[in-house]
């Protein structure tokens, strides 16, 4: 089939809007109109950054809790000493209830004292500590624990210590969050947007009136393309533009970086979504296909916390993924403000999934 | 010539959908493809339109073929309005057609074509508050605003009530009297008969019988119809005889007379149903039109499915 043009531009009337021009313009006009997907692009990730940042917002640090089990010897000598330690919350409670509350989180280590063994130089007692060892606030409540003992029983500290608390904008969760927010908001509203366009318009019969025209088949892809252009200003703008005025969330690294990873994030979706869309019949169709495509993306891709919590023999396969890219590329310049150099290898991943999926769509693309 | 096409096939999967059809279409002319729902109507206008590939046959379209090269050229000469087309429900019409103007390098002026279909008042109205008359209008104008040489109409007026019918001939009219070429598709026989210079009545994928609509009309050998029931026995031989009548059919019952005198065969009739002791259930007189051809050529009723 020929996509050649038979009349050169300048024959034509001039000052005609151009196809790609008015398609890129009919879908954005299309996407204002549509209240639904206006909610979603915009209010949603917003909606969900003030109730991730209240959640873990920064707070006091939390003090560790500490169960003294009732009838033990010195008991009350310890409670003595562990109440006096600004750390920690102590609870007196009968071994039953301590083993119950320790299982449930509910305080961090039992104490239990134990009357001195045979020979031990110690003149007082010895104790035993009962915590969880893989949970961080059972470790942190028995070294806790273990200090005030110590220290009241007449342990000197040897070293002197200068102590520099840090809690500063840029090391919060919500630091964390934000770029997340960016990138996820990206993905979605650039496979979701394209995908149901592209499937509503081929349910509607509305792609084989078009085929029927002279219309370039490219220029109708190149105009989802361009739409997300413009759509990701403002996503981009209003996310970030959010965390920085309630949370102080601060772009450290250049605008124009910011600019360019948004971009080429946009673009990788939207070749994506395409990719998804060019062949489902039906809305159900796609839309299965969409949730598959983005599910492992959502859970490895280290949005909501940092993917290096997976083992490190699945973490190649996850920095792969467009996603973990946009992330990565994200975070290096709104949290620690690198310059664009450091993301070439998040940037190419991108690229390379953006180019070959819009390449793939063009070439499987159904039009009826 | 502007359409020609010869021993157009086309299969889907088992089902034969075109068998064989040669079509020409001269410049100038409205030409029809009447038939019922399923007959291969569409898969034909499709196959012509370019959009659809046949197993077998040939398609020339104002002198060229399909996937030669000049696809791009030809789509720039053709206006097209496919059947089910559902157009962006939250532009406006004036936006829709701006949209479909963009495509061709030489468009008509969106408000011209919006004065073809007159659609003036509803242009800055969105394609989802239209009424289906006039979303189809819209239809029409954008099959219009390439100011084609050639217009494809696939059922223009289903599911319209007359006088959204009537608005619709009425713009197919205005193009023809420009000198446009129009080819529809219809399973409506006075829309056929109303706008067709020629008709191709249509059935499993086949042409039954292709010529003017009086001229097909005229086919039957007769000037009107009869239908009747009686309460008791009767052979459709008993009537053949009668004066007047051309051909006797009997369906479920009732009797159907063609017949070309209605002055001599109707008191012939009703003598011989009293003669016979025969007392008429119901009976009903038309004036015979392509329907008529239609349920003579196939046995069946043109809207029975």
């Amino acid at each position: 089939m020929s996509e050649g043009d038979g009349t050169p531009i300048a024959a034509r009337v001039a000052g005609r809007p151009h196809p790609l021009v008015e398609l890129t313009r009919a879908r954005l006009v299309e996407f204002v109109r549509e209240p639904e997907a206006v909610f979603w692009v915009f209010v949603f990730p917003v909606l969900l950054a003030l109730a991730l940042g209240i959640a873990f917002r920064s707070k006091p640090a939390e003090r560790l809790r500490a169960a003294v089990e009732r009838g033990a010897p010195a008991q009350a000598r310890i409670l003595a000493i562990l109440r006096a330690s600004p750390d920690l919350t102590v609870v007196e409670l009968s071994p039953a209830e301590a083993a119950q509350a320790l299982r449930t989180g509910k305080v961090d280590v039992v104490v239990e004292g134990t009357a001195p063994a045979a020979g031990s130089k110690g003149d007082l007692l010895s104790v035993t500590y009962r915590y969880d060892t893989s949970r961080a606030e059972g470790r942190a409540a028995r070294l806790a624990v273990d200090d005030a003992l110590q220290r009241a029983l007449g342990r000197p500290d040897l070293l002197a210590v200068r102590e520099e608390r840090v809690a500063q904008p840029g090391n919060r969760y919500i630091d964390f969050l934000i770029p997340g927010l960016v990138g996820l908001n990206l993905m979605g509203s650039g496979m979701w947007g394209l995908g149901f366009a592209v499937v509503q318009a081929r349910v509607r019969k509305l792609l084989k009136r078009f085929a029927a025209t002279p219309m370039r088949r490219s220029h109708y892809l190149l105009s989802f393309m361009l739409s997300r252009l413009v759509g990701l200003v403002l996503e981009v703008v209003v996310v970030v533009g959010f965390g920085w005025l309630l949370f102080g969330v601060a772009v450290r690294g250049s605008l124009v970086d910011l600019a360019v990873v948004s971009l080429v994030g946009a673009l990788t979706f939207a070749g994506l979504g395409l990719l998804v869309a060019a062949r489902p019949r039906t809305i159900e169709g796609v839309s299965g296909w969409m949730n598959l495509v983005q599910l492992p993306m959502w859970l490895f891709s280290g949005t909501f916390f940092s993917y290096e919590r997976f083992p490190a023999a699945v973490q190649p396969a996850i920095r792969a993924l467009p996603l973990t890219a946009l992330n990565d590329a994200l975070r290096a310049v709104i949290n620690e403000g690198s310059p664009l150099s450091a993301s070439f290898p998040a940037v190419l991943v991108m690229v390379l999934w953006g180019v070959g999926s819009f390449a793939v769509a063009l070439r499987l693309f159904r039009w009826q | 010539m502007t359409v020609r096409c010869t021993d157009l096939v086309k299969h889907y999967e088992d089902v034969v959908a075109v068998a064989g059809i040669d079509l020409a279409v001269f410049r100038g002319e409205c030409f029809g493809l009447l038939g019922p729902n399923g007959a291969g109507k569409t898969t034909t206008v499709e196959i012509l339109e370019g959009l659809t590939l046949p197993d077998g046959g040939s398609v020339e379209v104002l002198g060229c073929r399909w996937g030669t090269g000049r696809d791009h050229e030809l789509r720039e000469r053709l206006g097209v309005q496919l059947q089910e087309t559902q157009l962006a429900e939250k532009l406006t019409v004036g936006e829709t057609l701006r949209l479909f103007a963009s495509f061709f390098a030489r468009p008509r002026a969106v408000s011209e074509v919006i004065r073809m279909v007159g659609l003036e008042d509803k242009r800055h109205a969105r394609v989802g508050k239209l009424s289906g008359g006039q979303k189809q209008r819209l239809a029409l104008a954008c099959a219009l605003v390439s100011d084609p040489e050639l217009l494809f109409l696939d059922e223009p007026t289903t599911g319209l009530d007359p006088q959204a019918r009537l608005n619709v001939w009425e713009v197919v009219e205005t193009f023809r009297a420009r000198g446009g070429t129009v080819l529809l598709t219809t399973h409506y026989m006075e829309e056929a008969a109303q706008l067709c210079d020629r008709v191709a009545i249509m059935d499993h994928g086949t042409i039954l019988s292709l010529d003017r609509p009086a001229a097909l009309v005229a086919s039957l050998g007769a000037e009107q119809i009869v239908e009747f029931r009686v309460r008791g026995d009767l052979a459709a031989s008993a009537l053949a005889g009668l004066p007047g009548v051309s051909r006797v059919t009997e369906k479920d019952g009732g009797f159907r007379l063609s017949v070309r005198r209605i002055g001599e065969a109707m008191p012939a009739l009703l003598s011989e149903l009293e003669r016979r002791g025969l007392t008429i259930e119901s009976l009903t007189t038309h004036q015979a039109t392509l329907e008529d051809v239609f349920v003579h050529l196939t046995g069946r009723a043109l809207r029975d499915e």
